[in-house]
């Protein structure tokens, strides 16, 4: 290592403490904007870096500089575009397509590398193959999976698991071809070895992905996160840059731990998730509801008297909210009610929206201040001094059948809603959740059902508060 | 097992130690930010990208180049936008946004004034 390269390594390793930082001040949403701005700058530097390395060099021919340069270009226009336009709802979308592009350049460096050390005189290293066999498997798979995930958030394929006729024997089919090139590429070098573990690994991410429902997305798109995290950190090794090797061993960190906490929060191993959809795999009992439970309907102007007598309120948003577009109006009467002096928070499951921590940017955007957004371990006690509790689009999360076992939600941490001295639920109809069972909340004596779109129901229970308080 | 991988590996391992330390403190009411700065920091592919270009002078070669930056820096570009855009709009105070107030700001700053 000459001066310059040793200098250049430095500014990569000062470029990946950036992005450590820049986490770090992710911890408090009062810090989490700078922490942005460091890890930008990380990330400026880094990319400076290797362009002054590249003129360094000196090898860079003018084509090479066009497609390069052109390249980047049209990347960050697209980059640039999507962010900007993107609806808040839509997130889990855009995060996992990033996933995907980020996942695909990450096996395309290593696919170059290799073609590049194939034809040169040296060969190629051992330890090289290693990184580049898992490299492609990790980024390969990562790329297709995060496609068909975004597709099915999209609505683009269905949404539901989708089960191909012969799919696991495929699948195996296709884990040994793949495995099998890869085991042979780790003794000779093989440029078409290394292009079959790619074509597997594309099929095995699209076979990955399609069998799993839509509620286990937050969990899928965690894993993906993860995954190419680690593929760039095996480019890293490829190309043998700290840069790449910290700054991918961060975002695996971060995958891994979101995964967890995620299939924590639905009760599920991730091998229940990955092997099959909600209902699909476990044998589901239904809970024990009697089919003429009574349900009780409320009016607007019912509820409205509830809320603007009450003197603390929790909302209990969930992805039905999201869907109707109720965020605003929800927000809207919580700061009436708060005007009036009623304690209002909302307590946020973790698994409400369609990907880990959703739901608080919907309710950011909707400008409800996060200090009223309450974590469901933080909001739990509450619920026994809630005198309502408004529960909106949220279903198996509120069930308390979860208490007991022998049902499809057993065990699954839930918020204690029925703890509260009434309850409201806004529902289109007495529909299941994903899990396909009854919820008991809603036939507790307690609850009150308001029978309404999302948005609708706000917006006459605001009215209806309005009118009786002037 | 050579000098260099036994220290490329110390890297990975000591930083996915403080990865797991540093993102474990994260509230959850933060995750799907994290999640996009995560996405953004994995964008640093656009460092191996543009590294590809220093050897590239075949078709293929130029055509992977082509491929890997497009895809990485709009991964870079798009994830830090994104993730701004979002950690702008959590406040601790419902406060109104001095620029184009969307329809729940302008309901807002109706209450606000009502209430001074």
């Amino acid at each position: 290592m000459n001066t310059f390269t040793t200098n250049i390594q430095l500014v990569y390793v000062l470029a990946a403490a950036c992005f450590v930082v820049g986490l770090h001040l992710m911890n408090s949403p009062a810090t989490a904007r700078r922490g942005n701005q460091v890890s930008t700058a990380g990330m400026i530097i880094a990319v400076i870096t290797t362009l002054v390395l590249l003129i360094h060099e000196g090898t860079v021919t003018a084509v090479g500089w066009t497609v390069l340069i052109v390249g980047s270009l049209l990347g960050s226009a697209v980059g640039l575009w999507s962010a900007r336009t993107v609806q808040m709802t839509a997130m889990p979308q855009l995060v996992s397509m990033f996933n995907a592009v980020g996942g695909g350049a990450a096996a395309l460096v290593a696919i170059y590398g290799y073609m590049h050390d194939e034809s040169a005189p040296g060969g190629v290293l051992g330890t090289t193959s290693v990184f580049t066999v898992l490299d492609v498997l990790i980024g390969s798979v990562t790329f297709t999976g995060s496609l068909i995930a975004a597709g099915k958030l999209q609505g683009i394929i269905s949404g539901s698991p989708v089960m191909i006729k012969g799919g696991r024997l495929i699948t195996a089919a296709l884990m040994v071809v793949g495995l099998g090139s890869a085991a042979f590429m780790l003794t000779t070098a093989s440029l078409p070895a290394l292009l079959l573990v790619v074509l597997a690994s594309l099929a095995f991410g699209v076979l990955m992905v399609l069998p799993i429902g839509g509620a286990d997305m937050p969990v899928v798109i965690s894993l993906l996160n993860a995954f190419t995290g680690t593929a760039v950190a095996m480019a890293g090794f490829v190309i043998n840059n700290w840069a790449l090797i910290i700054a991918g061993a961060l975002v695996g960190a971060s995958g891994g731990i979101l995964t967890k906490l995620m299939a924590d929060a639905m009760n599920r191993s991730l091998s229940n998730i990955m092997l099959g959809g909600f209902g699909t795999g476990d044998t589901a009992i239904a809970a024990a509801v009697s089919g003429d439970a009574q349900v009780r309907a409320i009016a607007a102007d019912d509820a409205g008297i509830q809320l603007a007598y009450a003197s603390k309120v929790i909302i209990v948003p969930g992805y039905g909210l999201a869907a109707a577009q109720a965020q605003h109006g929800v927000a809207e009467l919580g700061a009436l009610l708060e005007q009036r002096g009623i304690e209002v928070s909302y307590a946020i499951h973790p698994v409400a929206g369609r990907m880990p921590g959703h739901m608080n940017v919907l309710l950011a955007e909707a400008n409800v201040p996060y200090p009223m957004l309450k974590e469901m371990d933080e909001i739990n006690p509450e619920f026994p001094r809630a005198d309502v509790a408004l529960v909106i689009g949220a279903n198996d999360v509120t069930n308390p059948a979860a208490r007991r076992p022998g049902n499809a939600v057993s065990g699954m941490p839930i918020l204690d809603v029925d703890q509260a001295k009434s309850i409201i639920v806004v529902k289109r109809s007495m529909g299941h959740g994903y899990a396909g069972i009854d919820n008991e909340l809603y036939t507790n004596p307690k609850t009150s059902m308001y029978f309404a779109d999302a948005k609708k129901a706000v917006a006459e229970m605001t009215a209806a508060v309005k009118t009786l308080v002037g | 097992m050579s000098t260099a991988l036994v220290t490329d590996l110390t890297i990975f391992v000591l930083a996915l130690l403080v990865g797991i330390e540093v993102i474990g403190k994260v509230p959850a009411t933060l995750h799907t930010p994290l999640m996009s700065a995560a996405n953004s920091i994995h964008g640093i592919v656009i460092v191996g990208a543009l590294l590809i270009g220093v050897t590239a002078h075949t078709t293929v070669g130029y055509i992977l180049a082509f491929i890997a930056s497009f895809f990485a820096a709009a991964n870079v570009v798009g994830g830090y936008v994104v993730t701004g855009r979002m950690l702008k709009m959590f406040r601790r105070k419902a406060a109104p946004a001095p620029a184009d107030p969307a329809p729940a700001e302008v309901q807002q700053q109706e209450r606000e004034s009502v209430r001074s």
